[in-house]
């Protein structure tokens, strides 16, 4: 059935096609910021922001730096994982973020202070994660507590508990932990070769490979699986999965289980490279959660759209760093990345107009057929726009 | 070309992908008349009342109002050519007044934003004397019957001074009585020159209240008739394409063991403090076909739930063979042999985002023939079952399994739902509403599968709203009033009359199960 549809109805070709306009619309509307703030150097920079690692003119420097996005990629496409995963079942884990937290606390602690192997620590960065996605869907499915606002209120918690906790583990002078590399080197995960792909850059490691797995793995999962099924189910029709004999509230603890999992092992495989250290005097949650969300709606929901996605904010992100900052001041990068990301949230958005478009075209270009006239059941509703909500 | 129309519809034409709507369809509305609106469900006509609203554009044909053509863009133009609708299902705040529900969007404002709620009173109160709608403007909608629901609903469209009444449906949801009022209703109004659309599927309505019917079939034109010079069964061959078999026939029943026992059954209310359903008790055998009647809101939707376990029973206990049943789950009624079409297929029935296949195995995908032992879907025994049940129930959809079924028509997701309860072989079918919105034609489909069922040695509980249906189809029949049982009947001793008075509370009975 597939090959034969047009390719402008494709499910697949319209995410990729949205999700495009809107990276193309936020580089666009970036340049005009940029260039209202300061015209000279506006182009210079936007480049610069695109550019990222090809910034260096030698290949190896390039493919260096290049390893270096990808070492922070990975830790977004599992926040984005964590994200997707509980939006199809209709749960918006905002809670990531506080969940990528605690699972950061928790491996570097276990790293520096119990000095336990890679694995241990990457394990108990997922349990950690799970237990704080846990409390929410516990709340949720028992006492019909928003997850919105139960993980608002444990990313802070998390925030500062494991500031608490990790400052047992922090540089006498500084406010960052001890480095891995120093306190406890076979807590650094293996890098199996890799980093001599990548300009002998030490901090890529198995970790990006295994983000790619996972994604592949939670793809599977949604779409092929009983388990899948129902989770889906449960997010498009709670009243139709209860009437089927779904266990609705099992179903939204598993999901959050998972989720919180999903965000908690994502700050190992950040933290577990040796790339940073945590500040245990930051005031507010890590970014990544919050940018797994727009990682997440930028590549449509699919779990290989957000890998895509993923390395695309983390290229504009770490692209911010190169802007000269002798012409703007230093946010410039965050800013410029902020508004970006922004745009990704209208993917959705795109995909419907474009849905109503191709229909209309579709309207007047129809050739009769002759069979049984199949009104759409609910009216206005577009056929295909159901994951537009 | 003396003849005045208040509203033309020439030649519209109006294309979704894969399907012709409306195919030239022409309806025209003379002043001052009942024009009913025939035809199955799919048949184009919502589409038609959608373009006429301005909701769709169509690709051809004009619109007239009194003779010069007009462009309706949105149900705003619509509104102001003064056209109005009562809607099937009512558009209330049900926790206003019927005057405030009456005024809603057109309240008349002194300076500063005052309300002048007087003047509307008068108003209202003098529309109300002149159509003989009897409303009482201070009660809230919620406390009052659907039928002064329905009143309010009119008297909305009236204070709005609308010409062209367009009625959607209206008698599903009252009681014989009711339906008596509404045709006199409707009567008063056109013999004040207002002009009624009135769409239907149900022929006796046609014939008793209007002076022409206009019939589509499959998106097309088939004709407009007087209804003094037709018959119904004429209509109904002119909106099937073929005759049509009104009278439900089957054998007498042969009941066997009890199959299913309900005693005592409570059930709470989501939206008022007395109970939903209040200690009712009853038995449906094999191969019997019981059917729970009685005006829509009184308790047949919880006993319903209670039954299936949608909701936990305040009191009672519900038996299937013998097994009891009270505290299970829904997966564990469900895979003792109950199977249950939902009243609601949007709400309950379908995942409408998933595919056919996909709905199809809605009650089974758990089972050994879709799921492998490590938890994966097996593909390939889903698409051939799916495959297997659009044959045997004739589900027609635009790209067969794979459709999702959100662009399923109506009539089309109720059969799926339908293919899906009955093919898991079910001991006791609870049927809610089965034939809700479809059309003759479908109607007669589900009556047989109904009926074959039974004639199967199954257990068949049916709740239904439409007398027709509770007449014709069950072999004893429960009417329920106000959370309890009020009376048995048999179908084929009782009249229409005679359940209208227990379903209105007017008459009761002791039941002995």
């Amino acid at each position: 059935m597939k090959s034969k549809t047009p390719l402008l109805k494709r499910d697949g070709f319209q995410s990729l096609l949205s999700s495009l306009i809107c990276v193309i619309l936020g580089v666009f509307l970036g340049y005009i910021v940029l260039l209202l703030i300061n015209p000279e150097g506006a182009w210079k920079a936007i480049v610069a922001v695109l550019k990222n690692f090809f910034f260096y003119p030698s290949g190896p420097a390039r493919m260096k730096y290049f390893g270096s996005t990808l070492v922070k990629t990975a830790p977004l496409v599992m926040c984005s994982l964590s994200i997707l995963f509980a939006y199809k079942v209709g749960l918006f884990n905002i809670g990531a973020a506080g969940q990528y937290v605690a699972g950061a606390g928790a491996c570097l602690y276990a790293a520096l202070a119990w000095h336990w192997g890679w694995l241990p620590c990457l394990l108990l960065a997922i349990a950690a994660g799970m237990l704080l996605g846990g409390i929410s869907g516990l709340l949720k499915a028992y006492c019909n507590v928003n997850e919105v606002i139960s993980g608002i209120m444990l990313n802070w918690i998390g925030l500062y508990l494991v500031n608490i906790i990790l400052t047992n583990v922090k540089e006498p002078t500084s406010p960052y932990t001890i480095k891995i590399a120093a306190g406890n080197p076979k807590a650094i995960m293996p890098s199996a070769g890799l980093d001599k792909l990548f300009g002998n850059n030490q901090y890529v490691t198995i970790g990006i490979p295994l983000a790619i797995i996972i994604a592949v793995c939670i793809y599977v999962i949604l779409e092929r699986t009983q388990f899948g099924y129902e989770l889906r189910a449960t997010g498009n029709n709670k009243n139709a999965a209860k009437y089927a004999g779904m266990r609705e509230k099992r179903n939204i603890i598993v999901t959050l289980l998972i989720g919180g999992g999903l965000a908690g092992m994502g700050a190992a495989l950040l933290y577990l490279t040796g790339i940073e250290e945590w500040s245990c005097s930051q005031s507010s949650v890590p970014g990544m959660g919050f940018n797994g969300i727009a990682a997440a709606f930028l590549g449509c929901l699919n779990p290989i759209g957000s890998l895509l996605s993923s390395f695309f904010i983390q290229h504009i992100t770490n692209g911010g760093g190169y802007v000269d900052k002798t012409l703007y001041s230093s946010q410039i990068s965050d800013l410029i990345s902020s508004i970006i990301i922004y745009l990704c949230g209208f993917v959705l958005f795109f995909k419907t107009f474009m849905n109503s478009r191709g229909q209309k075209r579709e309207d007047t270009r129809f050739a009769p057929e002759p069979k049984e006239p199949d009104k759409p059941a609910s009216d206005g509703a577009t056929p295909e726009g159901g994951d537009a909500k | 070309m003396a003849e005045e129309y208040a509203i033309e519809m020439l030649n519209i034409t109006k294309v979704f992908p894969g399907i012709i709507a409306n195919d030239n369809i022409t309806l025209q509305l003379k002043k001052g008349e009942i024009h009913a609106l025939l035809g199955e469900n799919g048949a184009g006509k919502s589409t038609l009342m959608s373009v006429l609203f301005g909701l769709y554009q169509p690709e051809e044909g004009t619109i007239k109002k009194d003779g010069k053509e007009v462009k309706i863009q949105n149900p705003n133009d619509a509104n102001d050519l003064g056209i109005g609708m009562v809607h099937q299902h009512f558009k209330l705040v049900e926790c206003f007044t019927v005057l405030d529900n009456i005024i809603l969007g057109v309240e008349p404002c002194g300076k500063g934003g005052f309300l002048h709620k007087e003047e509307a009173r008068k108003k209202v109160m003098e529309l109300s004397k002149k159509y003989g709608l009897q409303v009482n403007p201070d009660a809230l909608i919620e406390d009052i019957t659907v039928g002064m629901q329905q009143r309010t609903e009119i008297l909305k469209m009236l204070y709005r001074d609308n010409e062209i009444l367009i009625f959607d449906e209206p008698t599903a949801v009252l009681t014989p009585q009711e339906i008596d009022e509404l045709m006199q209703i409707m009567r008063n109004l056109a013999a004040e020159g207002k002009s009624i659309l009135f769409i239907s599927h149900k022929l006796a309505e046609i014939m008793a209240v209007a002076d022409r019917c206009t019939v589509l079939r499959k998106g097309k034109y088939i004709g407009t008739v007087e209804t003094k010079n037709t018959t119904p069964e004429a209509l109904s061959a002119m909106m099937v394409g073929r005759n049509v078999n009104f009278h439900v026939e089957k054998e007498p029943a042969k009941p066997g063991d009890v199959v299913l026992e309900v005693r005592d059954l409570t059930v709470g209310s989501k939206t008022h403090k007395n109970d939903a359903v209040k200690h009712v008790s009853f038995d449906v055998h094999a191969g019997e076909i019981v059917c729970i009647a009685g005006i829509d809101g009184n308790g047949q939707t919880e006993l319903v739930y209670g039954i299936t376990g949608l909701e936990p029973l305040k009191s009672g206990t519900v038996k299937l063979k013998g097994k009891d049943l009270t505290k299970a789950s829904i997966r564990e009624r469900s895979v003792s042999g109950m199977s249950h079409i939902p009243e609601d297929r949007h709400k309950h029935g379908l995942v409408l985002d998933y595919s056919l296949e996909y709905n199809l195995i809605l009650q089974t995908y758990f089972s050994p023939e879709f799921t492998s032992k490590a938890g994966f879907l097996k593909r390939g025994p889903i698409r051939e079952y799916a495959n297997r049940l659009i044959e045997e129930y004739d589900i027609r959809s635009g790209q067969g399994p794979v459709t999702t079924a959100r662009s399923m028509s109506g009539g089309n997701q109720q059969k799926a739902i339908i293919a899906r309860e009955i093919d898991k072989k079910p001991e006791l079918l609870v049927a809610v509403q089965p034939t809700r919105g479809l059309d003759v034609g479908a109607i007669e489909g589900v009556h047989k599968e109904l009926i074959a069922q039974r004639d199967a040695g199954k257990a068949c509980l049916l709740v239904s709203l439409e007398l027709d249906e509770v007449m014709d189809v069950p072999d004893r029949i429960l009417v329920m009033y106000e959370g309890e049982i009020v009376g048995e009947l048999d179908p084929k001793t009782t009249t229409q009359e005679e359940l209208g008075l227990y379903m209105a509370g007017a008459k009761r009975k002791e039941v002995e199960v």
